[in-house]
């Protein structure tokens, strides 16, 4: 079992034929995920790593039936990209381009949400379900198969800690990188029900940042809800005030969005809590050998 | 991005939000032949940077004769503001705005911001104009009226009244001006990607109007592709030159006040990798997110910054290789040493994608200032030994 995606996903990628896109579909492909087509306007009719391209998103889900979307375009597109593939009927759109407008994000996500559709990203690696369905640029080959989920809102902290809990002989279901831009699709708050409805998640990672509150809401829904062990990391303890780091939505200001506040929160709400990456699989170890 | 007081008022005027009338003025002669275009005889030398707080600062000054206008601009122009929001180093002052004064009667806040939860835009008022707006929300937050304005429905007359009930302005002349005014103010924040607008203070005069007596706006960096009249506005001067350097680098930088400089790619690892130093007891010089690519030119730049930072003891280089194989980031390595002469001595962290090949790559380059980590944490405290000065 998983989360979101499996073996089974058919998958369509937009902006199919550009170079980021062809190289890491090339790659979703070779691990085993199935992308069954893409979309590239004006291209309709030809044929790229071996898939039908179509000139839209509706086209595609006609003919080959996909139900979700892995979408590449340039950040001017991203909004449009989006909305066309919530209009199309895909069920999940997997947003890996960064830069996308904020106010574009905010239109999309609105409308995607009207239309039933689940979003992930913008700016982000993307979702693994390991060794059935890579949708993203993340590395394939870190993520062994076992009974941790992971949430994380930065691409190369995914990587680490997938690592960790790979090397201290665990494996991951799915890891969902959810993004660090300030409008984001599926958070913590609605990924954390489906690890505790997968039966195969036994315990969680989350990896957050300072900026906004998705970890505050997290920490009072998971001592609500989740019963399974949950593992955070929250990066930025030693980032000033006022100073971008790096994600869009990765800021402290005034006195929301600290570190110090989500580890309070987290702790409080029953999680374990580290403060290096370092100690992710570590702890992840521990809350399963317990 | 963020723009002047006066720039922003400019567009202010484009969009008919009511404001001083005021000129910018780069010498004091400019100031002084501002200052008698407005005519009147009371006026406000208002110095230009990118920070608030500078009435406290001294960048503010209220003059009642050309005499003392010019006075002033000698006085502010040139001047180092250091402000709460400058940092201790300051701000040099190179523009003033001379602005003709105003018949203040109340002070009021008004701003918009994306509300992150809601995802969409909030309208924030306060009666408290004059505060800085985070003291009022820790100390009286009843006193902020918040009203969240979805986009798909814009601005509607219910959203005013929301704003003018709770800030209790019974005039209904008053009131009609103020909607107007935070209508057109969320035009410009939809209109122009704006990422934060600030009023503070927002003026009611004598005879009821309602007045921008200063302006803050910062926009969505990621739409200024469709704004070139804001991208004009960008001032170089308020930029940090080392920052600046390393984004057309497609590095991001920010620099800290700790001894061990940092490389890494990707924001999240990048903090987590000062965290960590942190941690173990050392710390961060700066912020280095080299992104995904980390080639040789891209860790030359990196290095050629970390180093202008006299400081910097050590430097954690911390890469998790995924698409891009850690042998190739280790000859990147390498060769960024050979372009760039790091005299500190460098921790080298590789992991993900060929991992022992790199360190085998790093190992038989025998560098004397390499040193090979296995992963995060003895990284991190082999760099927090070697800023110490101790041997490996």
């Amino acid at each position: 079992m998983s989360i979101l995606v499996n073996k089974d996903t058919k998958v369509i990628v937009q902006g199919f034929t550009g170079k980021e896109a062809t190289f890491h579909s090339e790659q979703c492909i070779a691990y085993g995920t199935q992308i069954v087509g893409g979309v590239t306007p004006n291209k309709g009719g030809q044929t790229h790593l071996g898939k039908p391209v179509f000139n839209t998103v509706k086209a595609a889900v006609e003919a080959t039936g996909a139900t979700v979307s892995m979408i590449f375009v340039p950040p001017a597109f991203v909004g449009d990209a989006v909305m066309e593939a919530a209009d199309a009927g895909i069920e999940l759109a997997v947003i890996i381009t960064e830069g996308a407008p904020v106010k574009d994000m905010m239109y999309a996500k609105a409308y995607a949400t009207k239309k039933g559709m689940k979003t992930i990203g913008p700016n982000c690696p993307g979702i693994i379900t390991a060794e059935e369905c890579k949708l993203g640029i993340m590395p394939g080959q870190i993520f062994k198969k076992g009974n941790v989920g992971l949430i994380s809102k930065s691409g190369t902290l995914t990587y680490e800690g997938a690592n960790q809990v790979v090397k201290e002989g665990f494996g991951i279901t799915t890891a969902v990188g959810i993004g660090g831009d300030p409008i984001i699709g599926l958070s913590y708050k609605q990924l954390l029900p489906m690890f505790e409805n997968d039966p195969e998640t036994e315990a969680i990672v989350m990896i957050g940042e300072i900026g906004g509150d998705l970890e505050i809401q997290a920490a009072k829904f998971i001592k609500e809800n989740i019963t399974k062990p949950v593992v955070a990391f929250i990066a930025g303890q030693t980032a000033p005030k006022g100073k971008r780091m790096g994600h869009a939505g990765a800021i402290v200001s005034g006195s929301a969005g600290t570190a110090a506040e989500k580890m309070a929160a987290l702790e409080a709400a029953g999680v374990k809590v580290v403060k290096s990456p370092a100690e992710i699989g570590k702890a992840v170890k521990e809350v399963l050998s317990k | 991005m963020n723009i002047h007081e006066y720039q922003a008022k400019q567009i202010f005027k484009e969009y008919g939000v009511p404001t001083p009338r005021g000129i910018v003025a780069n010498s004091v002669q400019e100031a002084v032949n501002a200052a008698k275009e407005l005519g009147g005889n009371i006026w406000v030398v208002k110095a230009q940077i990118h920070a608030g707080g500078r009435g406290l600062g001294g960048g503010v000054k209220l003059a009642k004769s050309i005499e003392e206008v010019e006075k002033y601009a000698d006085e502010i122009l040139g001047m180092t503001l250091v402000t709460h929001q400058t940092g201790p180093e300051g701000k040099v002052v190179h523009k003033v705005y001379i602005e003709e004064g105003a018949d203040i009667k109340d002070e009021f806040y008004l701003g918009v911001v994306l509300d992150r939860a809601k995802e969409m835009p909030v309208i924030m008022a306060s009666t408290e104009g004059g505060m800085e707006i985070e003291k009022v929300a820790e100390e009286t937050p009843e006193k902020i009226v918040k009203v969240a304005v979805d986009p798909a429905i814009g601005f509607q007359g219910f959203h005013g009244r929301e704003l003018v009930f709770g800030l209790g302005i019974t005039d209904k002349a008053e009131q009609r001006k103020f909607i107007e005014f935070a209508q057109k103010l969320f035009t410009i924040y939809m209109d122009k990607d704006v990422e934060l607008i600030e009023i503070n203070p927002l003026i009611r005069t004598g005879s009821g109007d309602f007045l921008a007596l200063d302006a803050k706006m910062g926009f969505d960096d990621s739409a200024l592709y469709r704004h070139p009249d804001i991208e004009a506005m960008r001032d170089i001067s308020e930029e940090d030159p080392d920052e600046r350097e390393a984004a057309e680098h497609g590095l991001s930088y920010v620099s800290l006040d700790g001894e061990i400089g940092c490389m890494v790619n990707g924001a999240g690892l990048a903090m987590g990798t000062m965290d960590t130093i942190n941690y173990v007891g050392g710390t961060p010089a700066n912020f280095l997110d080299v992104g995904g690519k980390a080639t040789a030119e891209t860790v030359a730049k990196g290095f050629e910054i970390i180093l202008r930072n006299p400081k910097v003891k050590s430097i954690f280089v911390n890469i998790f290789g995924g698409i891009v194989r850690c042998d190739r980031i280790a000859n990147g390595i390498l060769e960024a040493t050979k372009m760039v002469d790091v005299k500190v001595p460098v921790v080298v962290r590789l992991d993900g994608t060929n991992a022992p090949e790199a360190a085998e790559i790093l190992k038989n380059a025998n560098i004397q200032n390499v040193i090979s980590a296995t992963d995060l944490l003895d990284g991190a405290k082999k760099a927090v030994a070697a800023a110490k000065g101790e041997n490996q």
